[in-house]
């Protein structure tokens, strides 16, 4: 069969195979940190492996390497199918991969060196931000060419996300890294004190709104009703929350900067902007959820669609958290706690990391023209495992976080506070344990994945499927 | 802010609460020709379709609830540009009052105490619980939650006392803060070889065992480079916190290298002022919490 008339899978499937790769990298990595606030001697008092080093290492390869994998490679995948088209520039797709992977590895040689611009979530430094910019834009062109090039007259619901995702990255990226390099590991950014601070968590704020939400979010919109086997629950309900979700988003970062040097004119707005995106990015777990009404037994039946609709679960949980953590009084007590460690890997685990499995559990065995996964049995263990695993994790980090929040606040009769900072630490540490065996578990459950994977893809061939007619 | 850009400000946060609300009125209404509620749109992609199904009521509240909120949040509190809010609050005046009715509520307990002399508060129980208290929240970080110090970080429960250890100079070491320099002398000792000579004849002063030949060649060095601070015998100088070397405490460790460190790169000790951030009062009890530890 000649490949005009395939959709493109070769790319798709690199991008698979190493969401799963990077996913266990990464969590390998938060084990590690995990238990070295346990055991700090875990660090063996080797530069490399030291905590502050290793914890960029960890959010950047879970955020950028596993998470950007599964986006770059299912949205890659959606496009063409919703498009009915094959893939504008299939060279261009093959230097995206590459060059993505390429950015990973040079991240992961650069941060454990200490080579850092020191922005969260933007460690790198400038000539691998300069990389990010040339790949993000090869990306951009061979997923706007392809809708461009569209067999169907509407463009798909989840191209909107991974559209509005793809474009506000690449707009975040570079504006936040601009900086003045004094070498080719060292710069300075050329924002001053509060503006940059400011700059930052708008960068910050949104890498969560628009690469951890919108992203996934056209991830959820393709693998829930075909999954399903049931249309989107509201097209009415996509429109005003996909508009809402992208306008307010832009607005929420100043509530990472409360109580600090910040304006309170920019603190305010920042905090009512987090209060409205509650009921925007409720409108997507509602969508997703309700696709199954009418098919409910589907959520005994199938592993899949379970990974699927408790990931909207744990969406739904925090974005309620999170714009009720933005109001200046609750802040005052949950920041910089626990309490932001656990919101976030409710995010990360529950939202991001199970969307991802059960996309790629549906995804993989259309890529090796398999009917399904070589064992649906190893998925409803991996789905119990890390269930398990990401509840223990955030149950035990709200505890500590809260614990802490009100240990700091505490004082005696003559005004002294009650406890030293490190006398909080110690009350953490049997919840540090829970973490850690939270985490453990989540990670292990990778390992089922990678197993069930490999037993799929080797039983598979590598197929791409024919571009199918419009309707 | 000048008022353009408050006026900017103003207009797009406005415009952008209320785009909110416009979208899902616009987005309600329904069209000629449009599929009947609760059927499939009629668009297909890769064999997915759509329903059209209204906005669930309780959701649409929600949402209102929230612009409805931002919109009294911004009338009250300050946000939209220039303007302060009716209430006006600012996070400034907040930690005033709260900092006001603390000193209410606690400056008696602390005034209790002025009078009396810091020996004498070293013997109040009373007065060492809340010194003791005000030193784990203010100075363990640096000095140890029991006061043993760490590297850079002087002991505060030994006899060796870098800036003197009367009540007097404990008082006046919290209240004004104290820089601790000690300039870098490799160059004027001539590199390595002057440094290695100098540490020498340094670490013999408190009777460690170390190469004649290199402290005989050190004494002299010691003498033009050293002395005027640390003393002709190195027993040091209270007023420039010039450390005795000729006991067995090392600030910045006991090392032969953290010794020729010291000499060769210079140390920068920095005790921050605490007068205008605890006030007298306090910093009087914590001086004789200090002060009581050496007593023992």
């Amino acid at each position: 069969m000649s490949t005009a008339t395939t959709y493109n899978y070769k790319v798709v499937r690199q991008f698979t195979i190493m969401t799963i790769v990077w996913g266990i990298v990464g969590m390998l990595v938060g084990v590690l940190i995990a238990a070295q606030l346990i055991w700090p001697a875990l660090n063996f008092e080797i530069p490399w492996l030291t905590y502050g080093r290793l914890r960029p290492l960890h959010t950047n390869a879970v955020i950028f390497a596993f998470g950007g994998s599964a986006l770059i490679g299912t949205s890659l995948y959606v496009v063409q199918r919703t498009c009915q088209t094959r893939l504008f520039a299939n060279g261009l797709a093959g230097f995206v991969f590459w060059g993505w992977t390429l950015v990973i590895v040079l991240a992961a040689i650069t941060l454990p060196l200490g080579l850092t611009s020191s922005k969260e979530y933007a460690e790198l430094e400038w000539p691998i931000d300069i990389l990010i910019t040339v790949v993000w834009v090869a990306y951009a062109i061979v997923f706007f060419g392809t809708i461009m090039k569209r067999k169907t007259k509407h463009i798909y619901v989840a191209n909107w996300f991974y559209g509005a995702f793809i474009l506000t990255i690449a707009l975040l990226h570079i504006v936040n890294n601009l900086e003045i390099p004094y070498s080719m590991t060292r710069s300075y950014s050329i924002y001053p004190g509060t503006i940059d601070a400011m700059v930052q968590w708008w960068y910050g704020h949104n890498a969560v709104g628009f690469f951890l939400t919108a992203g996934f979010l056209g991830m959820m919109y393709y693998f829930i009703p075909k999954q399903a086997g049931r249309p989107v629950y509201s097209y009415r309900l996509s429109i005003v929350h996909f508009w809402a979700l992208i306008s307010t988003y832009m607005w929420a970062g100043p509530h990472h900067l409360h109580y600090t040097a910040l304006p309170d004119w920019t603190q305010s707005i920042g905090m009512v902007f987090s209060l409205i995106l509650l009921a925007p990015s409720w409108g997507g777990m509602i969508n997703g959820i309700m696709t199954l009404s009418g098919a409910w037994h589907k959520l005994r039946d199938d592993p899949i669609i379970r990974f699927l609709i408790v990931s909207l679960s744990f969406y739904g949980m925090s974005t309620f958290e999170g714009p009720m953590m933005s109001v200046k009084t609750v802040n005052a007590l949950s920041h910089y706690t626990d309490w932001t460690i656990g919101h976030v890997h409710a995010g990360a685990l529950g939202w991001v990391a199970m969307v991802t499995i059960g996309s790629t559990y549906a995804l993989l065995p259309k890529l090796f023209a398999r009917e399904q996964m070589y064992s649906t049995r190893l998925i409803e263990w991996h789905f119990w495992i890390s269930t398990i695993g990401v509840v223990l994790y955030i149950a035990a980090l709200w505890i500590a976080g809260v614990m802490q929040g009100l240990m700091w606040r505490a004082v005696n009769a003559d005004g002294t506070l009650t406890y030293s900072f490190i006398q909080s630490i110690e009350q953490s540490y049997p919840f540090y344990v829970v973490r850690l065996i939270g985490g453990t578990l989540f990670f292990l459950g990778m390992f089922i994945m990678a197993y069930n994977a490999w037993k799929t893809i080797k039983a598979g061939e590598s197929v791409d499927a024919p571009v199918a007619e419009p309707a | 802010m000048s008022s353009f850009w408050s006026w900017w400000i103003i207009v797009i946060t406005v415009v952008n609460i209320l785009a909110c609300y416009w979208l899902i009125k616009w987005t309600m209404k329904s069209r000629p020709g449009e599929a009947a509620e609760g059927d499939v749109t009629g668009h297909s992609w890769d064999g997915l379709e759509e329903l059209n199904n209204p906005l669930p009521r309780w959701w649409l509240w929600l949402f209102y609830g929230t612009i409805i909120f931002a919109l009294a949040y911004l009338a009250l509190y300050p946000g939209l540009g220039n303007f302060k809010g009716f209430l006006g609050w600012t996070q400034e005046n907040q930690w005033e009052a709260e900092i006001k009715s603390a000193d209410e509520q606690y400056g008696p307990i602390f005034q209790k105490f002025a009078s009396q002399d810091i020996p004498t508060l070293a013997k109040d129980a009373e007065a060492l619980d809340i010194g003791r208290r005000l030193y784990l929240n203010y100075c363990a970080l640096c000095h140890g939650s029991d006061a043993g110090g760490a590297p850079g970080f002087p002991s505060l429960a030994d006899d060796a006392w870098m800036f003197g250890g009367s009540p007097e100079q404990i008082e006046a070491s919290i209240l004004n803060g104290r820089a601790g320099v000690m300039p870098a002398l490799g160059p004027a000792l001539g590199g390595d070889e002057g440094v290695k000579q100098v540490a020498a004849y340094v670490a013999s002063l408190s009777g460690r065992d170390v190469d004649p030949a290199l402290a005989e060649a050190g004494k002299e060095k010691y003498a033009a480079a050293c002395a005027a601070c640390h003393m002709p015998d190195g027993t040091g100088n209270e007023a420039l916190g010039a450390p005795n070397l000729t006991d067995k405490v090392w600030v910045y460790g006991s090392t032969m290298a953290s010794i020729e460190e010291s000499i060769r790169n210079g140390r920068q000790g920095q005790m921050p002022a605490f007068k205008d951030f605890l006030g007298e009062d306090k910093v009087r009890l914590l001086a004789a919490y200090v002060y009581s530890l050496s007593q023992k």
